[in-house]
């Protein structure tokens, strides 16, 4: 008998068992994601879905194409590279300031040893500070800015600024506190000012790293102009969401395409910018 | 700029103090005795020379900032100006106090908890159409003919450069109103993402057991759930993990085209002006988002101890 198991392995898996019982546990554990969430597939299905989503899936093709539209994409698209940038430059006038009073490499008290309680509570509340622009999403700050500012670019490059100011400024100082402390360390110790150890000491050791994440959150930036739009902030997404709402799949289909090709231009962009620095 | 260079060593001996003496630590008064070729000291390189491609760089940035500024004409006047600072004061006045009423609250739980069940099923979806994705989308072994390849990768990436925002805009036509429409969405964009790291994933896992079994006769499909999927599984729970993270934060704010979740409530309330309970909604996103934050900082310590 056992010679005859020895011969012919058991084909079946041997922990199929267990198996059975986690994919059980699994689905179980899902249902009250399914019901939270109205899960039900079907209703794509449904006749009068179906229809009115045949009907704007027709109107997709062939994508629109005419002069004055594509001159309107061309502006809006442009004007959502611009909201990007400009946002940018305002969330650097933020996050720079932010970083170098917050970087604990800085600190002229932490040469000897601890830092004094009254820079480190300061660094503190600014690194509270940043986490706090950071964790309100852009959009919910645009959605604040469109009711103070009105429709329009401001309310889209104010909401940058201030959710990318936190991001930039948390990162710039976590990268200025994890270099080498020792050339900076020097320069303070021998009574150079902060600003000049941050030129001398950190800022050449950590120029590629600072350079790169910025334009990587450029990149972001651009995706997220486009998001910012659906709220009324200007640029690609307001026209594509003005053409959703009219279910006008024409236009939509370019708008798309131009956004796509929008996308990886910044991406590569970026990339090779990236590369370059090494 | 080559002046100063070629003016001591050209000219006649001069009897007055050289111009640029006092400060080159050349004693003034002697200028007549210096016979050196060149002076001493090397002027800084210019500023802008054809050849310097970062300077070309730094100018085609400014160019690009100073452009943006230029054609968005923001109203930075009326945004600056004492009328619209009060008119802010007021708005942000209006935060306070926030409605805190049980009844409220639990309706924001649910909004929170709709938030939650929505970035995990829609990451849980794109989890899976991801893993069958990534199988055409890579080479699964040397010499395999890996045909739908690039067409798989070109899907791929037309689904991860659309934003989740766009895609709920797109997919409420076909779903309706309502979470549902989010959740889809959220796995549209995150299967994008995950599928090109899973891709990536088989792709760069050692070929050794998976050609063992090939060698004896095994089919594709049970290569890959035998020996491939095993080896990459760590790496694929990883990578879900932390699209789930970015999923909820995305989830959160993704009802305010109205595909459910907290950002439906706070589209809703925002639009009405309730800004007590526009500043609950705003006060549990960022505890959530917060407590994300927490959780995946706290995990990652963990894992890399």
């Amino acid at each position: 008998m056992n010679s005859v198991v020895l011969a012919t392995p058991a084909l079946r898996d041997p922990a199929w068992t267990r198996r059975v019982f986690w994919a059980g546990a699994g689905l179980v554990l899902l249902w009250p994601l399914v019901v939270a969430t109205e899960f039900r597939p079907w209703a794509l299905f449904e006749a009068r879905n179906l229809e009115v989503t045949a009907k704007f899936l027709a109107t997709f093709l062939p994508p629109a194409h005419g002069g004055e539209f594509l001159a309107m994409v061309a502006r809006e698209s442009w004007r959502t590279v611009a909201i990007a940038t400009a946002g940018m430059t305002l969330a650097l006038v933020l996050a720079v300031p932010l970083a170098l009073l917050s970087a604990r490499a800085l600190s002229i008290s932490a040469l000897a040893g601890r830092m004094a309680r009254g820079p480190f509570w300061v660094r503190q509340l600014l690194r509270w500070l940043l986490i706090v622009l950071r964790s309100v999403p852009e959009l919910v700050w645009a959605l604040v800015f469109v009711r103070v500012v009105g429709l329009g670019p401001t309310a889209g490059v104010l909401a940058i600024a201030l959710t990318y100011g936190g991001m930039l400024g948390k990162v710039y100082g976590d990268i200025l506190d994890s270099g080498e402390a020792q050339a900076s360390q020097a320069l303070l110790r021998n009574g150079s000012s902060r600003l000049q150890a941050f030129l001398f000491g950190l800022l050449p050791q950590n120029a590629a790293e600072l350079t790169s994440y910025t334009v990587y959150r450029w990149e972001c930036a651009i995706r997220s102009s486009v998001v910012l739009g659906f709220v009324g902030a200007g640029g690609l997404g307001q026209e594509l969401d003005n053409s959703m709402k009219m279910f006008n799949g024409g236009e939509v289909l370019t708008m798309l395409l131009v956004f796509v090709v929008l996308v990886a231009f910044a991406d590569r962009v970026s990339a090779g910018l990236r590369k370059a620095l090494g | 700029m080559d002046e100063p260079r070629s003016g001591p060593s050209a000219g006649p001996p001069q009897a007055g103090p050289h111009p640029l003496g006092g400060s080159l630590g050349v004693p003034a008064g002697r200028g007549a005795h210096i016979s050196a070729a060149n002076l001493p000291y090397k002027l800084p390189p210019p500023l802008f020379s054809a050849r310097c491609k970062a300077c070309w760089f730094f100018a085609a940035l400014l160019l690009l900032v100073v452009a943006s500024f230029w054609t968005l004409n923001l109203q930075w006047a009326q945004f600056l100006s004492l009328d619209a600072v009060r008119s802010m004061g007021r708005f942000l006045g209006e935060f306070f106090p926030p409605d805190l009423s049980p009844a409220f609250l639990q309706r924001v739980l649910v909004g929170t908890w709709e938030t939650l069940a929505m970035s995990a099923l829609g990451t849980l979806l794109a989890a899976i159409a991801g893993v069958l994705l990534a199988l055409p989308a890579s080479r699964l072994h040397q010499g395999a003919s890996a045909r739908w390849r690039g067409a798989t990768r070109l899907l791929l990436n037309a689904l991860r450069s659309i934003p989740e925002l766009v895609w709920a805009g797109l997919l409420l036509i076909a779903a309706g109103l309502g979470p549902f429409a989010g959740t889809l969405a959220l796995a549209a964009h995150t299967t994008g993402v995950l599928g090109r790291l899973f891709a990536e994933a088989v792709e760069n896992a050692p070929p050794g057991p998976g050609a063992a079994l090939r060698a004896q006769g095994v089919g594709t499909t049970r290569v890959f759930l035998y020996a491939s999927l095993p080896q990459v599984l760590p790496q694929l729970l990883s990578y879900t993990l932390y699209r789930w993270e970015n999923s909820i934060r995305a989830a959160a704010v993704l009802g305010v085209v109205g595909a459910g979740g907290l950002g439906q409530l706070l589209a809703f309330h925002m639009g009405l002006f309730h800004m007590g309970k526009t500043a609950t909604i705003l006060g549990a996103m960022l505890i959530l988002v917060a407590l994300v934050d927490a959780a995946s900082y706290g995990a990652r310590r963990w894992l890399t101890r």
